[in-house]
């Protein structure tokens, strides 16, 4: 356990944004480290910093103070065997849904014919076979964002990090995505970083829930979450599932959070 | 008539032509009432005879000025391209070419075609020059516009791909930038024909220009109207044709013209 809990250490690490009004502390002295093929949300409100978190561990930002160390090596420069699912998709319109998946393949110049049939099982597994020679355009919210997940898993990365990767879904697809995914983690079990403001969400989908508070983004609280997989949707009406969902949102009542309206003393 | 789905190409290709007959059929008829001298307003039945009288007169003319249209546009289109990528990479260039294209374009191009005539003679190179010029500023800028206009999600993904700056050119920027390369040259090759018109005014001995500018010498109003008209059918049938090009080389953006315009109706 404590050799895999090596696999992504993040340590001290602080990320101070300049603006007009002055300073803006994005992250402060936040630590933490991620085991391999660890389920990890980072849970909290908008401008907490969970997304410059991960944004800093993907090396697209540089961190003002700490280190992130990735298999013991610190991490400079977007890790090659890290894949992002952003929000938006970001499929490229250009490009046939067998392309867009093949396109990490294109940019690391792989040859496309060996990865093409990862792409077809892929795209198969998610449930979108006979969509390959399609356009994005041609595809609903939820198929768009299945397919940029298996664009991220096409070279079948260890660390796969999620930024909101289904806020923008609604509630029904979201869901189905949530069980896609768990069902897609339990079959091929990586490292995820994953970025929601959803309790629920973190709850039904993570070992462990990092909670997090704004100004300064801080680390408040690490939540295990020990329910068996593979968790179905009606694990949310358990006891065990509410009694984690409530304590998460003491936690962030207790921060001055979440309370309805804002009575200051 | 109201079954007809009126945000469809064909009820407004149907409409444009409507009006266009309409236009001409009261053209005639207040003519035909009344009667006008044949130097001040022909009827349109007789530029119509006009251009049947000599139809391979009309015909070398006209050929001629396309001919310096189009390799003025061609030209415009290609160092357009060229300058635009060079703009977008390179500061310097941005500082110094952008710039003055920027500062030079209140500069009425036509007003130049005299220069040209001194430098390059009464021949088809001047017009070509003209044509140019004035078509480039367009295509740079509207160039230069959509290289930048790239999704930040998009270019973070890239990134994170390790994609390098040649392979997001080609995959992401240059595609990206095809429908605003497309609507520049919409106004372009409009432009180029103004160019060689220009050019053909000044001095010249073929093209429609100089077939207006000699008709006008002698009084032949109805010849000066035949080679109006046939510049309005010329023109017409260069922007069908880039608008052509543009729904061969980018599907994926007339299909979102053509949905977002489903919407508002």
């Amino acid at each position: 356990m404590t050799s895999d809990d090596k696999f992504l250490c993040i340590e001290d690490l602080g990320k101070i944004y300049a603006s007009r009004q002055g300073q803006i502390v994005a992250l402060d002295h936040v630590s933490l480290s991620v085991g391999a093929a660890e389920f990890v949300s980072l849970l909290g409100p908008s401008g907490c910093g969970k997304s410059t978190l991960l944004r800093c561990v993907a090396a697209l930002e540089r961190p003002t103070t700490g280190t992130i160390n990735l298999r013991g090596n610190a991490v400079t420069e977007p890790p090659e065997d890290m894949s992002i699912v952003f929000q938006r998709d970001v499929l490229l319109d250009w490009l046939t849904v067998l392309r867009n998946i093949l396109l990490p393949a294109r940019l690391r110049r792989l040859p496309l014919d060996q990865w093409r049939p990862k792409a077809h099982a892929l795209l198969e597994l998610i449930g979108l076979d006979g969509f390959a020679n399609r356009f994005p355009w041609e595809l609903s919210g939820g198929m768009r964002q299945r397919v940029a997940i298996c664009r991220a898993l096409l070279l079948n990365p260890s660390l796969l990090l999620m930024d909101e990767p289904f806020g923008a879904l609604d509630a029904m697809t979201r869901d189905e995505l949530n069980l896609e995914l768990q069902r897609l983690w339990i079959a091929d079990a990586k490292t995820v970083l994953f970025v929601t403001h959803s309790i629920a969400e973190a709850v039904f989908l993570s070992d462990r829930i990092v909670v997090m508070s704004r100004s300064p983004g801080r680390v408040v609280d690490i939540v295990v979450v020990d329910l068996p997989r593979p968790r179905e949707l009606s694990i949310r009406e358990t006891p065990e599932f509410s009694r984690l969902v409530s304590r998460i949102r003491q936690t962030f009542e207790g921060f001055g959070m979440l309370r309805g309206t804002h009575v200051r003393a | 008539m109201f079954a007809l789905d009126q945000s469809s190409a064909a009820w407004r290709t149907l409409h444009v032509g409507l009006v266009v007959v309409g236009f001409f059929v009261t053209w005639q008829l207040a003519v035909m009432l009344a009667t006008p001298p044949e130097y001040l307003l022909p009827a349109p039945s007789a530029i119509f005879q006009e251009i049947m009288s000599a139809p391979l007169w009309f015909l070398e003319h006209a050929l001629r000025t396309v001919g310096a249209t189009m390799l003025g546009f061609v030209a415009a289109v290609a160092v357009g391209c060229l300058a635009a990528v060079g703009i977008v990479y390179s500061r310097f260039l941005e500082g110094t070419l952008y710039t003055l294209l920027v500062a030079m374009n209140s500069v009425p191009k036509v007003a130049l075609a005299p220069l040209f005539i001194i430098w390059m003679g009464t021949g088809l190179s001047s017009k070509v020059a003209i044509s140019f010029l004035i078509a480039l500023f367009v295509i740079v800028v509207d160039t230069v516009l959509g290289l930048r206009s790239v999704d930040p999600d998009a270019l973070d993904l890239f990134r994170s791909l390790r994609g390098g700056k040649l392979r997001t050119l080609l995959w992401l920027r240059a595609p990206n930038a095809l429908p605003h390369l497309f609507a520049g040259m919409k106004v372009a090759v409009s432009l180029a024909l103004v160019g060689a018109i220009a050019g053909e005014f000044v001095a010249s001995q073929a093209g429609l220009g100089y077939v207006i500018l000699s008709a006008q010498g002698a009084f032949q109003t109805t010849r000066v109207f035949a080679a109006v008209v046939l510049l309005g059918v010329l023109g017409t049938i260069l922007f069908f044709a880039v608008d052509l090009a543009e729904r061969i080389a980018c599907p994926w953006h007339v299909s979102h013209r053509t949905r977002d315009r489903g919407r508002e109706a």
